[in-house]
Formats: C-alpha cells, structure tokens, sequence
C-alpha cells in the first residue's frame, strides 16, 4: 500500500494552515490521519501535499460550563470516551467517541477529522445532529458557527470550504443522551448508529430527538420519531411506536456485502428504541 | 512421557518474533534491489487488446516494464497443477497473461523501480485496453448451458468429474429408509488471511549462474522443482530457494505463484536483485482462496436412528485456473471424509471441479476436511430434529466404537485408532452438556434464543503415504526427509524438510530428538526452509510435519543411536550386546555397570577423530532419513458450543465454547492447545464473519480489511481445551495431526448452536456466514411459511 507522492508541510498555527491551504494546489489537511492516511495508501485519495495541524497548541482539549461542552478540534476520541466531563454534561457523546473503531484508531483519531471527513458510517455525526452541536470554523474569510445540520451535506461531503478548519465543536449540556451501534464486523465503522437525546418538563418529553448515521449517505435527523415522543410521558409502548417510525427519514438507506438497506433500516428501529429508553432514562 | 516430549517446553522461536527480530522476506535488503510491482486486472473476464506501458517507461526511477509477451518469450513456462485427477483438463495459466485476465487480479504487466513508491506510480501509469468478456463466478452456475464458456476444449466449465464410494449400497440404504433428511448448502468462499502477505526476492549471480530465491513458502523444496521443471528452467543444482521467517500460511503458502517466477525472471533480466511484497489488497485478491462449494446431500436413516446411506453431489469451484493442489481438496481430502465418525455403509460422493473468473481455490486451513464436516454435522443435527432424538445421543449411538479400529471406511479410508464414544463423554462432561441444555429450556421460557451446538469431527492429517498420494492423481510423493548431524561437540543439527511458519517445529522438533538422544535440548538446532541446507523435503500442510517429519526424524536419531552404540562399545571395549544406550543420561554404558559409561559428547568426537574406531565404522555421525508414512493419521474431536442469538438485532453471542481433541500422542501439550485454539477461532470465522465476495458481475467485493471479517478477539470468550489420547499405531511417535482439527470442528460446532437456537422459530438452515441479517432473513422467511 503507498501512496502516491506528496508534500509535507507543519502548521504551527490555525493562519498558517489556513494560508497553505489557500496557496497549495491539491493540499489537504491532515489530523489524527485515520481517515485519510488509509485512503491515501488505496490511493483513493492523491493529495499532492499534506498540512498537518497535529501539533498546533491549544486545539486540543475539553472545557465544559453550564450550558455545555467545549472539545477542540484535536480532541481524541479516546479523550472524549473517558471525559468525567462528557460523561456527565453529555454521556451520549462520550458513548459514541468510546464506540469509534478500536483502541489505536481512537487514539488518533480526532473529533474535528471525523466530523470534517462525514463518512456515512462515522459514529459521530448523528450524535452531533441528535445532541444540537455547533461546529467552529476558521478559513480565509474568518471564522465562523456552523450548525451540525449545515455542516453535513452529503456522503464525505460537508459545507466546508477548501480553506476551512475546524478549530472546535460546542455542544449543549444533555443528561438525557444515549448513542448506540451495531458496529461492521470488519471495518468496525457503524453499520447502523443511533444517537438520541430526550429532555423532560414536569414528566413529558419536551424535546427529542434522534439522529441516525450508518443508514444513510449521510447522518440525519429522524424528525417523525421525536415528533411522536413529544409533549407526554415517555413509556416504553410510546418510544416503540416512536422508533417504529425511524425508517420514514431513512429513504436513501444504502446496503453493502454484509448488511442491506433493508435491514439498516430494521437494525436503526432496534435501536433507536433502545437508545430512546437509555436518554429517556437518564433524563429523568 | 520423555524428559520433554509431553511437556509444556516454551517455543524457542518466540524471542524472536515478539522482539522483531524475525527475518521475512520483506526485511530482506540486497545490494542494488529493485522493487517489482504488478499490473492486475479489475475485469474479472476480458480481452486484453492493448498494453501500453510508454508512460510508466519513461518514468523517474523505473527500470523496466515488461509484458505477458516478455515473459513467454523469455522462457517462462506456464505454472503446472501437481495434482489430477483421471481426465482433469487443465486451463493454460501463465505467469503473466498475454491477450486474457481470467479473475479480478490476474497478472498483466510488471513494473521493475528503485524503490516500492515509484513502481506502485508506474503500475497506475500503464494503460490497458480491455475489452470486457462476459463472466460467470458461481461454482455452480458456471455449469449452466448458458454460462459463458471461459476455456477451449473445457466443457461446460468442468474441470473435472470424480466419484468414489459405493453407489449401489447408497441406492439401496435410501430405498430401504425410514427416514431421509435433505440438505442445499454452501461451503462459502474464504480468504486465508495470514499475518504476512507473500512475497518474493531473488539474486542471479550472473559468474557462477546460480539463482537465489527467497518466497513465503511452506515448502520450498517443491516450489524449486516447480521452478526449475516447469517455470523458470533454471537447473535445480543452480537454483536455492530460501523461505525464512514466515508470517503464516494457512495453506495459502502452499502454491506455486506467479511472482514467484516473476520476480528470479526480472532479476535475471536486469541483472541486478529484485523484491515484490504482497500488498494486503493484493493478498486478498490473489493469494489462492478457500472452500466455495454448493453441495446437495441427503441422509438415510433407520426409524431407530440408525445412519444407513449418504448421498452427496458437490460443485467445487476450482477459480480460473487450477492452483498447485487444487484438484486434491475437493476430491481426496473431501469425498473420502464423508463417513466423518460414523458407521454409516452406503455413502457416495461426486464432486464436479468447476472454472470460473474468481481467484483460484485451493487448501486453506482443513483443506476439504472442514467442507465434509459441516455437512455431516449439519445432517447429523437436522437426522436428529426429524427424529426427535438428542443431537449428542444419535452421534454416540452411529460413531464408530473403540474395538472397530482399524475401520475401513466405505470412502477409500482405513482409520487407524479413536475412541469417539469417550471424545462425545470428555466434551460433554467438560461443557456441562445436560446444564446447558436446562439453561436452554429455562431461557426459552424466558423468550431468549439459547442453542447449544454438539459435532463430532474426523480429520486426515499427516499426507501421505506416497504410492497412495499417486494413485489418486498427485504428481509428487508426499514423504519427508530428516536428517540429525551430530557435530564433534556433540552439538546436533536437525534439518528437517517441513517448514514452521507459526506452528513451533524449531521447539518441538528439538523434544522430538532430544528425547531421543538423550541430550539437552539446548544442544539441538532446527533448521528448514532452505534448499541450500536440507536435502530434500516435501514441506508443512495437512498437519503433517510431526506424524511424517517428526518419523523421519526418528528414524535418523535411530541410526544415530545405533552407531553411537556401535563406537561407545568399541571404546569401552565391550561387546555391542554388552552395552546400553542410556536415554535418560545420554550415554552408553556396560549393561549392569552404569559407571563404566562413554558421554554421548565423548563419542560424538571419537567419530569425528576416527583415531579408534570399530573395523568397518566410517567416521563421522550424521544420518538422513526418508519417512515415507504408512497412512494417513485420523484425528478426531467433540466440540461444544453455547449460543444465544438476539431476537431484535439477530447477532449471536458465544457463551461457552468446549473442545476436546484427539490428536494421538501430544509432543508438547501448550503448543497443541495454541493450535487448537487458533483453529477454532478461523472455524468461527467460517461460521460467523467471513465470506470473500464476489458481485455477480465477477467484481471483487473483499479487497480490503474494511470488508473482509477475520473474527477478533472479542468474538470468543475463553476456548476450553481439553484432550484425550488414542495413539496413532502407523508412526513411531504415536502422533496424529494437530493443526487443523479445531478449524474443522469449529465450524459446525457454531452452526449448529445457531440453529438450535433458532429451532423454536422454524428456521432449518442458514447459508454461512451466519450474519445477523441471514438470520433475520431466515426467522422472517420461517415465519411467512408457517403463516
Ligand atoms: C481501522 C479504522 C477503524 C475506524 N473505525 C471507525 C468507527 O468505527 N467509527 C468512526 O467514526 N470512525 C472510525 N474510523 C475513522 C476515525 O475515527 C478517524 O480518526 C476519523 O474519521 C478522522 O479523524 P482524523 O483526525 O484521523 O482525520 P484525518 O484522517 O487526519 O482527516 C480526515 C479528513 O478530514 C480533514 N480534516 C482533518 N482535520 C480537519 C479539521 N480540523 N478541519 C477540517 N478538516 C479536517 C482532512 O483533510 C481529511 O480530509 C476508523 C478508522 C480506522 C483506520
């Protein structure tokens, strides 16, 4: 497996990987490499350079107050899986980090490389649709917010321009969040992945949702599940009829050797149910 | 039990291997190398009407790029298969092909660079004009009449057509049945998967025209011959072929390969060293696959359960050309096991060996063996669903019973020792078989899906007696040679012609003849895998280099033992009958006098120094031995296996996984259980997460890790090993083979716990892999039946 030749260049700074990517024909930005680097030795990926923003200072790191969290963009996943913090403020998310691939890939691998690649069987970005994140950008017209549900635009595509990084992800603090994933029995990566966060007012659900990866080209939010969760008690006979209805946002599912459209779409509606109770347990 | 045949000894190669220290062939760096890489097809079936290599040519870096055409003219021949059977028509298969790519993978061009990177650049420079061929993947399918004819002369596909057994006593059992049970199933496609992938380097020194071949093979002795008789014509005398580390094999290692000529042909050429490494999309797509048969068979019975008949017609796809041994393992090492530990009289066996555009298929880990154990076992299961009757009760009462060895089977074998009844009673009193079918009862109760799955299996290990091997259509003979060199310290050197590439020979050879010299083991060295050192050797597969190269190692330690008693007397002036070889002390002694003794040291240098040896002795104390073994050895074992499958996502859990083996004689008991429980988990593999794929339009589906499941680590809970031993009475270590057993075993154990579970549902049968999704298939296509 060799890649094709490239360059190599070392960012120290979020300005200076902004400006080599604005000046480098066909450079791209390199991470934890656990994406691209394998796609570069299938060489289904030829970038003629490489910008590594791996050792810039303080774009890695996780802070959290009480509105939510804050994880830079360097984070690893192992990080988030292990974060006292995360695990309270959004243990939802720390699920999804800890259901990334194996030990060495979460080692590496990093938040704002998963999120900027959006493979379809990437566990993050569901979570990131269920959970509300705000994506933190920085490119050659400044920086800029971006919704996670702007931000994923179609399989390995986001609305991020060339010259953009990512420098941090925001997400609302939310007891009530769970991720599950039935997980490839080779690559590792979701064949199904469901996260869902569920927030209670007075015993009702006041706000659901659920947001799906794995099925589809890309993540999406299932908006007919939380919409028949909402406004009463969540019980167990509600959230089946409610996760029952998960394959209505799953019209593109997509199948592969091991798993068909078909049955995606069956495994997103087991666990959705199961991650509807989890978040809807944990929120009380 | 010898002072170490029998006990745990710690492998003496892992040092080695766990520090890095290990030399494959990708570590080998020559003067002056050249880096080889390969053009491959992504057609599975195509013309090959134009190559153009201008641009790779002329690239920064590039040596040289040759085509089909430089290689057939340049004197290489086409790779041979080493095995046929009667009227086998066997496809052209070239080293690099000239107008045809047969598989997706398939040779068409080489790359000769300075370094890996630019050669993969070049490989992507050169443009081929295909003109796509219609394809046909299906072992089966292949057969029909408007399947597209892939060869000239080869009809309908097949390659060939074999029988064996007794066809009346079969025609006869299912007229006179009480009860038949009918089976449709696929022995899925596998990819060996080793830890290293292949690869090859070689060095022409142009002075004295000797050739250097280094490869990841079992057995390089056999890949010298094929070279020099058939694809490289360089004179076996010239040619040294060296396989040192080897990152395991699985039986993939086994074949003579394209690269293999390629890269000696290049160095040649360019008269400089040269080296391709497998990459691992490369190994998934042309090292030789496994398994993929599609096979109809049925059982007769007698309403007491009784097996009475067997009747079984197979489609083995044999790939697009037929690999070194192809023909062997579907026919063989397959049809012949298909009595499995039963006593059933009236089986019959057919196999048609098909051609397809798929990678060829040839042994992988069982090699035929683990094909005839799933079906059995799973019409074993489905005997026992019709007759309402305990899967392990049924086996117990139709296993072959300890007095009846040695049985002849009705499919041409004569099984040399077991004793299946107490196999079955090991297993089931390890695994707590009547708990865990209480738990079963209780979790049914409960609504959860809990199966246990019971197999008794048989292996033949230890290939083969040599005219036997002929007659069924080997062209080679399958003996092995030992030879122990006692040095004038009384240091010993082992050569022997197997190969170890994961298994630990360097530790257990060295028991084996430590033991019996009775000298420390610390003074015994193995050496193999190098035709430059050992004479001769046939190499490692079919679990045989203990029960054939362990022999021959006997046999030569003998011959060692005898002379050492020959001088020993001599130099304490007795008579030969007057003195003993002590085994224990490693001496020879005067009988009743053990002080009046001679060191086996003292008269290893004695016959070196030759200044007092008895009339007619000839210095020296080095023997060879050619072991040719009498038969087979059979291998049996009773694995059990505790399921539960989730009724919502369908996955299965193992709970417990139970293995008792027999493999005879145990040199070195951790070692055997190492192999057992590797063998186990690439037959769970079969069961649970492997299947090479191919689209029906004959692209490769599996190129990658992404794809393809090897089962990990957390598949499995603990395998429990335990054994018992019937000694194999044809070899003189009582050995039977060990490698292979828990592969063959493993497979059905799992399968059968599966669908035991899902026995409430209805479901009888589900193709392997058992992915959640076929499960979930099956239970819904059960469920609409029964609606
Ligand atoms: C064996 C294996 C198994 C895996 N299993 C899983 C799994 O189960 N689930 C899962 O979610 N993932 C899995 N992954 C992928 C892993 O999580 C990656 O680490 C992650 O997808 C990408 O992060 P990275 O930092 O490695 O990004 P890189 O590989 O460095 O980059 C990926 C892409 O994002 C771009 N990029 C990187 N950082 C930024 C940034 N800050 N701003 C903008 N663009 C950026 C790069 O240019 C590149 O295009 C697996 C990977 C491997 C090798």
């Amino acid at each position: 497996m060799y890649p094709s030749r490239f360059d190599y260049h070392r960012a120290a700074s979020i300005e200076e990987a902004v400006q080599l990517l604005g000046s480098v024909e066909g450079a791209k930005l390199v991470s934890g490499g656990h994406s691209l680097i394998p796609a570069m030795k299938l060489r289904v990926a030829q970038p003629t350079a490489l910008v590594d923003i791996g050792r810039i200072e303080g774009l890695s790191g996780i802070s959290s107050d009480e509105d939510g969290l804050a994880i830079g963009a360097l984070t690893t996943h192992a990080e988030v899986a292990a974060s006292a913090a995360v695990k309270s403020a959004c243990p939802g998310l720390a699920e999804a980090a800890a259901a990334i691939g194996d030990i060495q890939v979460r080692n590496r691998g990093t938040i704002g490389g998963s999120l900027a690649h959006n493979d379809p069987g990437a566990d993050y970005p569901g979570a990131m649709l269920a959970f509300g994140a705000e994506i933190t950008a920085v490119g050659s017209n400044g920086e800029r917010t971006i919704a996670a549900s702007d931000l994923f635009v179609d399989m390995f595509t986001t609305c991020l321009d060339e010259t953009e990084v990512i420098t941090g992800v925001r997400i609302p603090a939310a007891r009530g969040t769970a991720y599950l994933k039935h997980r490839h029995p080779a690559s590792s990566y979701a064949v199904v992945g469901v996260a869902a966060r569920v927030a209670t007012e007075g015993g009702d659900v006041s706000e659901c949702a659920v947001g799906v990866n794995g099925v589809t080209g890309c993540a999406v939010l299932a908006g007919p599940v939380s919409e028949s969760l909402c406004g009463r008690p969540a019980n167990q006979d509600r959230i089946r009829t409610a996760a029952g209805r998960v394959g209505e946002s799953l019209d593109g599912a997509v199948g592969d050797l091991y798993a068909s459209a078909e049955f995606r779409v069956h495994l997103a509606e087991v666990h959705a149910r199961r991650a509807l109770a989890a978040a809807a347990s944990r929120a009380g | 039990m010898g002072r170490y045949v029998g006990h745990s000894v710690k492998r003496r190669e892992d040092p080695r291997f766990i520090q890095g220290k290990g030399r494959y062939v990708a570590n080998l760096e020559l003067h002056g190398m050249a880096h080889v890489a390969v053009k491959r097809s992504p057609y599975p079936h195509a013309r090959v009407v134009g190559v153009d290599s201008s641009a790779a040519a002329a690239m920064d870096g590039v040596i040289a790029v040759f085509t089909g055409r430089d290689f057939a003219d340049g004197g290489c021949g086409a790779l041979p298969c080493g095995w046929l059977v009667p009227d086998t028509k066997v496809p052209e298969r070239p080293v690099v092909v000239t107008d045809r790519v047969m598989h997706v993978g398939d040779s068409v061009a080489v790359v000769v660079a300075e370094d890996p990177y630019t050669a993969s650049d070049a490989v992507e420079a050169i443009e081929v004009e295909y003109e796509s061929l219609p394809s046909v993947v299906d072992a089966r399918g292949t057969t029909d009449a408007d399947a597209p004819q892939l060869h000239d002369g080869i009809e309908g596909n097949v390659s060939y057509y074999w029988k064996l057994g007794d066809s009346e006593a079969c025609k006869q059992a299912f007229a006179e049945a009480d009860e038949t049970v009918e089976l449709e199933l696929v022995n899925q496609r596998l990819i060996p998967t080793a830890m290293e992938p292949r690869a090859a380097a070689a060095s022409w020194d142009a002075a004295s025209e000797e050739m250097t071949v280094w490869t990841t093979s079992q057995n390089p002795h056999p890949i010298r011959l094929l070279l020099s008789a058939f694809t490289l014509g360089i004179p076996e005398s010239k040619l040294r072929v060296i396989s040192p580390d080897v990152g395991g094999g699985f039986g993939s290692k086994i074949f003579h390969y394209p690269e293999e000529v390629i890269v000696p042909w290049v160095a040649r050429q360019i008269g400089r060293p040269a080296k391709w490494v497998a990459t691992r999309t490369e190994s998934q797509m042309t090292d030789s696959h496994g398994r993929d048969h599609v096979t109809v068979a049925r059982l007769a019975m007698k309403s007491d359960g009784t097996f009475t008949g067997l009747d079984v017609e197979t489609w083995a796809n044999q790939g697009a050309y037929l690999s070194t041994f192809a023909p062997l393992i579907p026919t063989a090492l397959y049809i012949t096991l298909l009595a499995g530990n039963y006593r059933t009289k009236g089986v019959f066996g057919r196999v048609h060996g098909t051609l397809t555009n798929t990678v060829p298929v040839d042994a992988y880990r069982g090699a035929g063996r683990p094909e005839a154990a799933y079906l059995v076992e799973r019409l074993v299961d489905l005997a026992a669903d019709r007759l309402g009757r305990d899967p392990l009760d049924l086996r117990k009462q139709n296993a072959i019973r300890k007095e009846e060895f040695p049985y002849q089977t009705p499919v041409a074998f004569l099984y040399d020792s077991g004793d299946y009844d107490r196999l079955m009673s090991t297993a089931a009193a390890n695994a707590d078989y009547d708990g865990m079918r209480r738990a079963q009862e209780e979790a049914r109760e409960e609504g959860r899906l809990r199966g246990v799955g019971v197999v008794c299996c048989i292996e033949a290990s230890g290939p083969a007696p040599s005219a036997v091997a002929g007659s069924l259509g080997s062209a080679v003979g399958f003996w092995e040679s030992g030879e122990v060199r006692v040095h004038p310290t009384g240091q010993i050197s082992v050569f022997t012609g197997s190969h170890t590439h994961g298994q630990g020979h360097e530790t257990t050879l060295a028991q084996v003849v430590a033991d019996e010299l009775g000298v420390p083991l610390e003074s015994v060295e193995v050496v193999h895998g190098d035709t430059g050192r050992i004479n001769f050797g046939m190499g490692t597969y079919g679990s045989r280099s203990a029960c054939v190269g362990g022999s021959a190692l006997v046999r030569s330690a003998e011959k060692v033992r005898a002379k050492v008693v020959k001088i020993g007397a001599h130099l304490l002036e007795a008579a030969e009958e007057d003195v003993v070889y002590d085994r224990d002390a490693g001496r020879v002694h005067v009988k009743g006098s053990p002080d009046r003794a001679k060191a086996f040291g003292e008269i290893a240098f004695a016959a070196y120094t030759a200044h007092n040896l008895p009339e007619g002795v000839e210095p020296g104390l080095d023997f060879v031995s050619f072991y040719d073994p009498e038969n087979f050895t059979f291998p049996a074992s009773s694995h059990i296996c505790e399921v539960e499958v989730c009724p919502e996502t369908w996955q299965v859990r193992i709970l417990r996984y139970v293995a008792v083996d027999d493999v005879g004689k145990v040199i070195n008991p951790m070692i055997v259980e190492g192999q057992i429980q590797g063998g186990v988990v690439q037959g769970v593999g079969q069961a649970l997460t492997e299947t090479a794929g191919y689209a029906e339009d004959g692209s490769f589906l599996t190129g990658t890790m992404l794809e393809y499941a090897v089962p990990r680590a957390d598949l499995l809970p603990g395998i429990e090993v335990d054994r018992i031993e019937t000694p194999s009475p044809h070899n003189p270590l009582g050995v039977k083979g060990a490698g292979e057993m828990g592969t063959i075993a493993a497979t059905p154990a799992v399968a059968n716990a599966v669908l035991d579970a899902l026995r409430p549902l209805g479901v009888k049968h589900v193709e392997l892999p058992l992915t959640p999704e076929r499960i979930w298939r099956a239970v819904r296509d059960a469920q609409s039946a029964a609606a």
